[in-house]
């Protein structure tokens, strides 16, 4: 059978899907707020038809038209001036005013230094991109950007979504998403071209530094041990491109035309040919710098900078079902990232068995509890309860925000 | 100007009648936030005209973007533009008029912002075309003056102090700054919110959502500040201006005005450069003048009138004030017309168009001596002639520049560069890039425009240069050869 027929998605929506959690999640607070209240969800129908611009004012009543329309999926948008649903009789201008900012990571965008799998195929051992990104992008936003707030939920199938709950956050205008895309973005869209991240010949900016620092162990075990990237010709001619030093890069050619060697002596290789340069020579300065900047751009993360830059853009919401894969977009804990395997994510038909094995016949509105979607709720749940207490706070302190 | 209240007291003292001018406001410095409106009475006229010189520098400054021009261009382009219309002398400066041309300042950005609150596209526009002439203005100021006008106002930035300073001192020093001066280099910590600009080109070091800004960097912080407030100010106008829609002596000005970003304000054209040249123009002439020296939508009108031998009303009034300007006298035009028009006989002609020639003269009717249709005009008019660049259809205005500017020099490269500015819908641009192209010859280069880099805003200033240029090369061919 279908692993996501509309049967499926009916019970799967009526009994295991947390509507109190989500609209917790999206509101910051336990009563219906405008964050709820006016914001958009969409539905996607089967035979690609999506019905934009539907609200709701609560929780029940948010549950009971899913249930009606029954949806392959439904994606969140933006909070507007004013209740999406009302938006051709609303006075005055109707437009976004908040959104949690959101990231897309996707496997489709590590195509070109992936040789596991390619397009919409995943494997465990190319979900390491997805970890190593995961990890640099956490540490960023909280460190530098200073958000707390940070949701990571697996897409269902290649990628990982990231939302950000944090005031500011949800009040950043399309430009000011912009710029923070722009600041997370190292890697050139056109592959052929080299990283351009220094002022100079200076060192890299503090920002970059702490991330390579994870990152070139990242580097060493996935690039040159596991994807074996510059094994190939293609694979060590595209690394040569990046040598900005023609002397070296005419030995190297020679040298590994014809013979095959793996990736971690390619870049042994590479390292003694930077010896040769005298201590504190331009040469060897450079040189230095183009493997930091390598390493980068095999490793750092690829964003799909079109999710994050307008308010108005839906993404796909936590919990819904791949319809491909039938597996439920789950919250994933950034502190045990590297664990997380994308196999072991419970698929909507594995719950619905182990909702029928509990003897109970009754349908319960949370019946979550009593399968392994648990845990993932409960990660929400905590989630949301660090959103709410901060919410409470600002509203009972001096204002603090700026 | 918008407090009624304010104003009363005038009325109730005795017998007064006049309105006396309140000069309430001083201006202690040349850089101005507009924080306060003007206070102040305002003659309609001096309301319309100091919206207007200030507009002809925004309008500039939007051209200049369009033709990326650099900052450096765009700069001594603007600063020669505001020494003509809206000078705004430093505190220092001997002899100026300071408070009347900072009034004058003051005065005509509230104006406009009531001229261009009214939607979203011109909002954004003026808030950046504001912007960048604050821009120029804070670099050209002077270092002291400015310094005190920074103290002036809190701009809720918070000093680094030395510890914090120390403790990031690998931080901070790899984003820019040389080791040797980081000691005596101060730096500001305001949220990245207020600096974009630098966080967008990773030029800061962040922290914890606080961004580190060098006291280089410092005007980011000025510029992005005097944006927001003013984006916020525009939308609070926005929303009073319904209130004002019943006071009919502005809105025609207002009007007028949100036209104005359309096409560049225009010069009154109306000296006659038959006066300059010491040669008047003659009906016969017009073909040759035509071919070499016309703007498109000129050339247009003639190429149509020879070919069909008519010309519809619009068509003959746009053009034969063109003509009349550029020099043609009353006789000559009857002339020029009467033998264009020759499949007509004498009388149709002297009953249907020799009236209407006399009196865009100014011999008939009213006896008003109409000036000749400006940019702005022929672009907000119905499109019949109309401009091309903004009237004709794309692949049509391709193969009419073609056609028309090929033999004086256009190339398909650069045709892709106008077909762009015109997607761009920045009509008079592509107009002064091809005035530009096609006059490479005399000398033009690009961004110079008509003339100290001022960008086309009527015909006959595109005719006018074009003639003075060629009568230039003349003289010095003239020069050689003899």
């Amino acid at each position: 059978m279908d692993k996501t027929s509309p049967e499926i998605m009916l019970a799967f929506y009526r009994r295991l899907y947390p509507f109190k959690s989500i609209f917790h999640w999206l509101n910051h607070k336990p009563t219906p707020d405008h964050l709820f209240v006016n914001r958009e969800i969409a539905f996607n129908l089967p035979g690609e038809v999506i019905i934009r611009y539907n609200s709701f004012n609560d929780h029940d009543e948010f549950k009971k038209q899913v249930c009606k329309l029954n949806p392959t999926r439904f994606e969140i948008g933006p909070v507007y001036t004013s209740r999406p649903r009302d938006r051709k009789t609303a006075r005055g201008a109707f437009n976004p005013t908040q959104r949690e900012l959101v990231f897309d990571i996707d496997m489709t965008d590590y195509d070109p230094v992936r040789t596991c799998c390619s397009d919409a195929d995943i494997c465990k051992r190319c979900w390491s991109f997805i970890s190593a990104a995961v990890r640099v992008l956490d540490t960023a936003i909280r460190e530098q950007f200073g958000y707390e707030h940070l949701l990571w939920v697996y897409s269902g199938r290649r990628g990982i979504h990231l939302w950000i709950s944090d005031n500011e956050a949800m009040g950043l205008t399309d430009e000011q998403r912009k710029v923070i895309v722009n600041w997370l973005t190292v890697v050139p869209k056109d592959e052929s071209k080299r990283l351009n991240v220094r002022f100079g010949s200076r060192a890299l900016p503090a920002s970059l530094q702490t991330s390579l620092d994870h990152l070139a162990v990242v580097f060493s075990e996935l690039i040159l041990d596991d994807q074996d990237c510059f094994a190939s010709e293609a694979g060590y001619q595209a690394l040569l491109n990046l040598i900005p030093d023609s002397r070296v890069v005419d030995t190297l050619q020679s040298k590994w035309s014809g013979t095959s060697s793996s990736s971690q002596e390619k870049w042994k290789d590479l390292k003694t040919q930077i010896k040769s340069y005298k201590k504190g020579t331009p040469q060897r300065a450079a040189l230095a710098a183009a493997m930091e900047d390598i390493i980068l751009q095999y490793t750092y993360p690829r964003l799909d900078e079109n999710v994050s830059k307008k308010r108005n853009h839906l993404l796909k919401a936590p919990f819904c079902v791949h319809p491909k894969t039938g597996r439920v977009c789950v919250p994933v804990d950034p502190a045990r990232i590297e664990e997380f395997d994308p196999e072991t994510v419970p698929t909507v038909t594995q719950l619905l068995k182990e909702l029928d094995a509990v003897a109970e016949s009754a349908e319960h509105h949370s019946d979550w509890e009593r399968t392994s979607l648990k845990p993932y709720v409960d990660m929400l749940d905590k989630h949301n309860l660090a959103i709410m207490d901060q919410v409470r706070k600002e509203k009972g302190g001096p204002d603090m925000t700026w | 100007m918008f407090k009624i209240e304010e104003r009363s007291s005038v009325f109730e003292g005795k017998d007064k009648i006049q309105v006396e001018l309140h000069r309430g406001v001083k201006y202690p410095h040349r850089l101005n936030f507009y924080d306060k409106p003007p206070l102040y009475d305002v003659s309609i006229e001096e309301f319309e005209t100091s919206a207007l010189d200030r507009l002809r520098i925004l309008a500039e400054i939007e051209s200049s973007a369009a033709r990326n021009r650099t900052w450096e261009e765009t700069k001594t382009v603007t600063a020669t533009q505001c020494e003509k219309y809206l000078p705004l002398k430093s505190s220092t400066a001997v002899g100026a008029d300071r408070e009347s041309q900072r009034r004058t300042d003051h005065l005509g950005h509230f104006v406009l912002r009531l001229a261009f609150c009214r939607s979203e596209e011109l909002r954004r526009r003026f808030v950046k075309a504001e912007t960048t002439l604050f821009k120029v203005r804070y670099e050209s100021d002077d270092s002291t003056e400015r310094e005190q006008f920074l103290s002036s106002r809190d701009f809720n930035w918070i000093a680094v102090d030395k510890t914090e300073k120390d403790k990031y001192r690998q931080d901070l020093s790899s984003y820019q700054g040389r080791a040797d001066t980081f000691e005596s280099d101060k730096y500001y910590k305001v949220r990245w919110t207020r600096v974009p600009d630098l966080v967008d080109k990773r030029k800061v070091f962040l922290k914890g959502g606080w961004a580190y800004v060098p006291s280089r960097e410092q005007s980011s912080i000025v510029y992005q500040e005097f944006e927001t407030r003013l984006e916020k100010d525009l939308l609070v106008t926005a929303r009073s201006m319904p209130r004002l829609d019943e006071d009919t002596r502005l809105v025609g000005i207002l009007d007028n005005l949100s036209t104005g970003f359309l096409a560049g304000v225009s010069s009154e054209w109306s000296a006659a450069p038959a006066d300059a040249n010491g040669e008047a123009i003659r009906a016969e002439m017009v073909d040759e003048l035509a071919a070499k020296h016309f703007p498109m939508c000129m050339r247009n009108s003639h190429q149509r009138l020879r070919k069909d031998h008519r010309l519809n009303h619009f068509g003959r009034l746009q053009y034969g004030l063109f003509l009349k300007v550029l020099g043609l006298s009353v006789e000559e035009a009857i002339i020029f017309w009467r033998k264009s028009f020759d499949r007509i006989n004498d009388d149709t002609f002297n009953k249907m168009y020799k009236y209407n020639i006399r009196h865009s003269y100014g011999l008939e009717g009213k006896r008003a001596n109409y000036p000749a249709k400006n940019c702005q005009q022929i672009l907000t008019s119905g499109g019949d002639p109309g401009c091309p660049y903004r009237h004709f259809s794309q692949e049509n205005l391709q193969s009419a520049l073609l056609s028309t500017y090929g033999p004086l020099g256009l190339t398909s490269t650069d045709l892709y560069e106008v077909m762009n500015t015109v997607k761009g819908q920045h009509f008079h641009v592509a107009c002064t890039r091809v005035f530009e192209m096609t006059h490479a010859a005399s000398g033009v280069k690009k961004g110079e425009g008509v003339g100290g880099g001022e960008s086309v805003t009527h015909p006959n200033q595109y005719a006018a240069r074009s003639m003075e240029l060629s009568k230039v090369q003349e003289e010095k061919a003239a020069m050689i050869l003899t």
